[in-house]
């Protein structure tokens, strides 16, 4: 007697049920968790705070202000690539998650995107609050010139950005313990190198162009090219250009990040590793 | 189609390397199974019984496709668990007793949700199906709570629901009622039990160290014991091959310490096949298999010998845990698992 049973979609359609499935604790983490908005909206300020305080004293040119507000109101989506996408895997293998992912039929990869989509809409909120606070607190005015371009830089770094924090997501679930402390070891020095308080023009050339790996810094600086458009002087290179590099890394950290989740199913099959609990 | 088994294996086997520094003499491998030769037919409520550390949970995870075997091979509904593993976990699923996952800050019913749209599940229907298995076991009214502050033994219950929203043709159940107290390790049981009657062609295969529990429940059971099918056939087959043999349970005098030369201990008692000994409250616990009845006055004799006395004396009938003692000559509650030491 064979009993009814219910219609599963496959393919496309569930590779988009899972991408949306996973992506949903993040978007109502957003309402659900405020002391979390509330820390990751109130730190970042004051960040910013001192940075303007800095360059108050030292009577740096204005727009460095607002190249401050724009680079505080992202380290918002850097943290969260950090410590929700690249740790994530991680810390789901340890709650036991990872192996009902594996075991579903909805794709990893969909997963991953779920979770850098449910991480962007979630950290778009902070980022808009730090912008709205800084702006207001420091009295920035913004002159977009070409809007169309700012929502394109806005769309490739987050791809970009996203694309490599769903590359490490496997990444540092092979590499297991050390994913935490390489999380806090890039934290601080990305600040710097990536320029998020200052244009990363000023760190000479060698060091921009290779900080450009980190797809913040170049999509950054496009933005604030595009953002303040009267100090256009301060940017690294032209913005066509930049913008065609941050889409050849998203291009590339999302490919990758495919390959290193079949890799990473390989492996954990073999050796074993994505059943092994800590006891 | 109706033909291939749900469940078909064929000398099944796994060896762990292990990794991380190792001190020297430490073992390089584990042999978690060992040549398993096991089918389950499609309907079947099937049961794998064996200690901690038996390989019971290595054999779900290759069912699962989760890890690939070392030697043999395995097919759950016809498919190769190595070569074609997205066609089983489209219908199949697995719930692992004192599972953690999930996400705190979702409610339960959204948890499932969650879980039951990586399958492809209509959202609509999930959600109906959700609801009406979570008043079956007693959680609609906690549908709306957090899952972080639910009780371990409400999210395990949430879990194990996890395993049938998704409407599976497998159901993989890696010791169900693990931690759970009693009455809601019964209401497990009852809803497998429930789910099975109303699903006759799906199959359970379950993990199980607990006795009563395989007995209860299982049409079939295969005993495991360090990574090696020792047994399979239904509960009641395996129970009448002691049926000839006797059981029995005696309580004496504390017996003392045990002797020294293997000729001086029970065990060499004629007609003593196996014997396990456990203190219990100021007396001690004798559990006999016995050749025959008549190599009962020998061991009361030697009792005597050793300065004890019967307390009490009952034969019983045979259980599962009897069956187990006879096979590996030691009580289902040993933990076997080998331990690597942890590399940091
Ligand atoms: N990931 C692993 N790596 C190394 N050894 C393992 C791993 N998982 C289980 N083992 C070992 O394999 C044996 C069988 O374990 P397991 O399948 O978990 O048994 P059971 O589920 O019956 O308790 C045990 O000795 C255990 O220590
Ligand atoms: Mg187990």
């Amino acid at each position: 007697m064979a009993t009814e049973r219910v219609a599963k979609a496959t393919g496309v359609r569930l590779f988009w049920a899972t991408m949306w499935a996973r992506a949903y604790p993040r978007m109502v983490g957003t309402f659900r968790e405020r002391s979390w908005l509330f820390f990751e909206t109130l730190l970042p300020v004051l960040a910013v705070s001192g940075y303007v305080f800095i360059y108050r004293a030292i009577q740096a040119p204005p727009a460095y202000t607002g190249f401050a507000v724009l680079g505080g109101a992202m380290t918002a989506f850097w943290l969260n690539v950090l410590w929700s996408m690249a740790s994530q895997l991680y810390w789901d293998k340890d709650q036991g998650n990872l192996e009902i992912y594996v075991l579903a039929p909805g794709p990893l990869m969909a997963v991953l995107l779920g979770m850098a989509v449910g991480g962007m809409v979630m950290t778009g909120t902070r980022a808009a609050a730090i912008l709205v606070i800084c702006s207001w607190l420091f009295d920035v005015s913004y002159q977009v010139a070409q809007p169309l371009w700012l929502v394109a830089a806005f769309v490739l770094t987050m791809a970009a950005l996203y694309g490599m924090g769903m590359l490490f997501a496997s990444v540092f679930l092979v590499s297991g313990r050390e994913a935490w402390h390489l999380s806090n070891l890039l934290q601080e020095p990305i600040y710097l190198v990536s320029g998020f308080y200052f244009p990363v023009k000023a760190l000479g050339f060698w060091v921009a162009t290779f900080a450009s790996i980190i797809p913040l810094t170049l999509g950054l600086d496009a933005m604030r090219q595009l953002i303040f458009a009267g100090d256009s002087g301060l940017g690294f290179l032209p913005v066509p250009v930049e913008l065609a590099v941050q889409l050849v890394l998203a291009v590339v950290f999302i490919t990758a990040a495919y390959f290193a989740l079949a890799k990473l199913e390989q492996i954990g099959r073999e050796q074993g590793r994505l059943i092994e609990r800590r006891r | 189609m109706s033909e291939t088994p749900a469940i078909f294996t064929q000398n099944l086997g796994r060896v762990y390397k292990l990794r991380g520094p190792k001190k020297k003499g430490d073992p390089k491998t584990i042999v978690a199974l060992t040549d398993i030769n096991l089918t389950v037919a499609r309907g079947e409520l099937f049961g794998l019984l064996g200690p901690n550390g038996a390989g019971k949970t290595t054999l779900i995870k290759i069912l699962t496709t989760l890890l690939l075997p070392t030697t043999g091979t395995a097919r759950v509904l016809g498919w190769d668990v190595v070569h074609q593993a997205q066609e089983i976990r489209r219908r199949i699923s697995m719930v692992s007793g004192g599972e953690t996952s999930g996400y705190g800050l979702l409610t339960v019913e959204e948890n499932l949700w969650m879980f039951a749209r990586f399958y492809g599940l209509d959202s609509t229907i999930a959600r109906q199906r959700i609801g009406e298995m979570l008043e079956v076991v007693g959680l609609a009214d906690r549908r709306r709570s957090k899952i972080s502050d639910l009780s371990t033994g409400l999210r395990q219950k949430m879990n194990f629901i996890r395993g049938f929203i998704t409407d599976p043709d497998v159901v993989f159940l890696d010791e169900p009622t693990l931690g759970l107290d009693v009455t809601a390790a019964r209401q497990v049981r009852e809803f497998v039990r429930e789910w099975m009657q109303a699903h006759p062609d799906r199959t359970v295969l379950l993990t199980t160290h607990y006795m009563a529990e395989a007995d209860e429940l299982c049409d079939r059971l295969a005993i495991i014991d360090k990574g090696r099918l020792l047994a399979l056939d239904t509960p009641t087959h395996l129970k009448q091959r002691l049926r000839r043999e006797a059981v029995f349970t005696l309580r004496v005098a504390p017996l003392g310490r045990r002797p020294l030369r293997r000729e001086d201990m029970l065990e060499a008692v004629p007609g003593v096949r196996q014997v396990t000994v456990a203190e219990q409250d100021g007396a001690t616990e004798i559990k006999l298999i016995l050749d025959s009845e008549d190599a009962l006055a020998g061991v009361l004799d030697h009792i005597h010998r050793r300065g004890s006395g019967l307390i009490a004396l009952e034969k019983r009938e045979p259980t599962l845990e009897d069956v187990f003692i006879d096979l590996v000559g030691r009580g289902l509650d040993v933990d076997t698992s080998v331990r690597a030491e942890e590399g940091d």
